[in-house]
């Protein structure tokens, strides 16, 4: 599968290179169509099977498309979904397959060397999990523990880091999946679970007891999560930014987020129990692009 | 900036620090290490356990030994190498006293050495098979006991015949080594997954990945080989049969 999967990347990569220059306004006023990128399984975009998606990046996605509908004064409009995963995602929006990938894809800088990003409407927090009779509280507490994350994601890289810079030891075991990562929490295998906040609120609201784990209220890091879309494309980049910020401004994404992640959420009806954070807050009400190196990091 | 100036700078990630002082190709070839250390201790506890079931299984006169044999190879056979990998994990190690503590480099080998062995046994049986019946039951009218007719005529045969289906195991045992990332091993799968999403140069990632993979199969087939043409008797008919 995974060599399947290689192939497909380099093909489409030398497609990538064939691919038109023209704006991405320009295709889809021609063509009719907006290919909006989705993700199987993601915190703030997922599948309920069928072809159908959802979550909250799917639904600012949506509204942005019904703007750039009006905007450009086109009477009918296709929306075509394309399931991205973390591997084929970059070259997917470079190659012009995918116009608007609404999943959870952190903005960082060696990502802005291929693609562009919206305006950030979500910050998330790198937390800790434990179980709730643990008497772990912060992350000094995990010398000499074991520490599960999720291989593929940038906690690992972040526990990395505080290895060396705060002088920890700690053993770390990679779960394939976040599911995995929680079982080997679950199983005593680990005594903590590192990952991106709301992730972790994810797997606990869906565990068999919610009530054996805790997230602690320590950031280990944060990061910007943000629609991407085509590198040096400025009118689409335009046209996608006025409608992040009318909604911004209209309130319709803190709508959004309390749905998301206050409210119960398909396809369990768990909720997720997540208030928006001050960063998240703060990028309301300051929009902006910035990748996560402008970021100032806790404890830094 | 020429075409091959921006592939080279594409590649530049390689030499950059992780964040804890080591850099993405020192951890490229330590993930290659622990791929072919998990390979090759699965294949030789894949070849020990192959052999045994697989010769077990043509032992005619014990209906139990031989029927325990085919048990061991359906069971293992059957069963896809990933679940029999999370049966290990987090099932076996769990009811089983003691087992807690064993590290997941052991269970990885120990799984993917079973589920290679089932196959490596149905190779041995069907190389003992390909010999003709009457080789044993000379061997047995000479005065040898059953198992000296295995050790000196019919096993030194088998294994030469069934060293071109071999050479297939021990690559497929490198490449299904990748499911070992799954319990946190940091083989070449796991690096790559996790290089890709911090360096964003997934083509390049997978691309190393998948020429380390290459060279690691081509160098067990051209040892193979060589295994091959060493170990020929000349004249041995049984030799040209293997081959097909």
């Amino acid at each position: 599968m995974r060599k399947v999967l290689i192939a497909a990347t380099i093909a489409f990569a030398a497609m990538g290179a064939a691919a038109q220059a023209d704006g991405t306004l320009d295709k889809i006023k021609s063509s009719g169509i907006i290919t909006q990128g989705v993700r199987e399984s993601s915190g703030l975009a997922y599948t309920l099977g069928n072809g159908v998606y959802t979550g909250y990046h799917y639904d600012v996605c949506q509204n942005i498309i019904a703007d750039i509908k009006k905007k450009l004064g086109v009477e009918k409009l296709d929306i075509r979904y394309q399931p991205v995963t973390s591997q084929n995602r970059v070259p997917l929006v470079q190659n012009g397959t995918v116009d608007l990938e609404c999943g959870s894809t952190t903005n960082n800088k060696a990502r802005g060397r291929d693609v562009d990003f919206a305006t950030t409407v979500y910050i998330e927090e790198i937390k800790i999990a434990v179980k709730a009779n643990s008497n772990i509280g912060k992350l000094e507490d995990l010398n000499g523990k074991t520490i599960a994350t999720t291989t593929g994601t940038t906690s690992v890289q972040t526990l990395r880091k505080n290895k060396r810079g705060k002088d920890l030891k700690f053993n770390e075991v990679f779960g394939k999946d976040h599911a995995d990562s929680f079982l080997l929490l679950q199983s005593g295998r680990a005594d903590a679970f590192v990952m991106d906040a709301s992730i972790l609120a994810a797997n606990i609201a869906r565990a068999q007891n919610p009530k054996e784990y805790k997230i602690l209220p320590e950031v280990l890091a944060v990061e910007p999560i943000a629609i991407m879309i085509r590198k040096n494309d400025p009118e689409f980049k335009k046209a996608v930014d006025e409608s992040i910020a009318a909604q911004i401004k209209a309130g319709t994404i803190a709508k959004l987020y309390d749905k998301w992640f206050m409210q119960p959420i398909p396809p369990n009806n768990v909720t997720l129990n997540m208030p928006a954070s001050d960063a998240t807050k703060e990028a309301w009400a300051n929009p902006n692009d910035k990748p996560t190196e402008d970021y100032k990091q806790p404890g830094e | 900036m020429t075409y091959w100036q921006d592939i080279w700078d594409r590649w530049q990630f390689l030499w950059d620090d992780r964040g804890d002082g080591v850099t993405y190709w020192q951890w490229m070839f330590s993930a290659w290490g622990y791929t072919v250390s998990v390979a090759a201790v699965s294949l030789v506890i894949a070849l020990a356990i192959g052999c045994l079931v697989g010769t077990l299984r043509t032992v005619s006169q014990h209906r139990v030994v031989s029927s325990l044999a085919t048990g061991w190879v359906e069971l293992f056979r059957n069963i896809p190498v990933l679940v029999q990998l999370f049966l290990w994990f987090f099932v076996i190690s769990e009811i089983v006293p003691g087992m807690r503590g064993v590290p997941s480099f052991v269970l990885a080998c120990c799984a993917l050495g079973f589920f290679t062995s089932a196959r490596i046994a149905e190779q041995v049986r069907a190389g003992i098979l390909a010999l003709p019946r009457g080789q044993r039951q000379a061997a047995l009218a000479m005065g040898f006991t059953q198992f000296q007719a295995y050790r000196y005529v019919i096993l030194p045969q088998t294994f030469r015949i069934i060293i071109p289906p071999l050479t297939s195991e021990a690559m497929n045992i490198v490449k299904n080594s990748s499911v070992a990332f799954a319990v946190s091993i940091p083989e070449l799968i796991s690096f790559a997954m996790q290089t890709q999403e911090e360096t964003s140069r997934g083509i390049e990632v997978y691309l190393a990945a998948t020429i380390l993979y290459v060279i690691t199969a081509l160098a067990i087939s051209w040892f193979m080989s060589i295994l091959e043409k060493r170990a020929r008797v000349p004249g041995l008919s049984s030799q040209g049969q293997g081959a097909h």
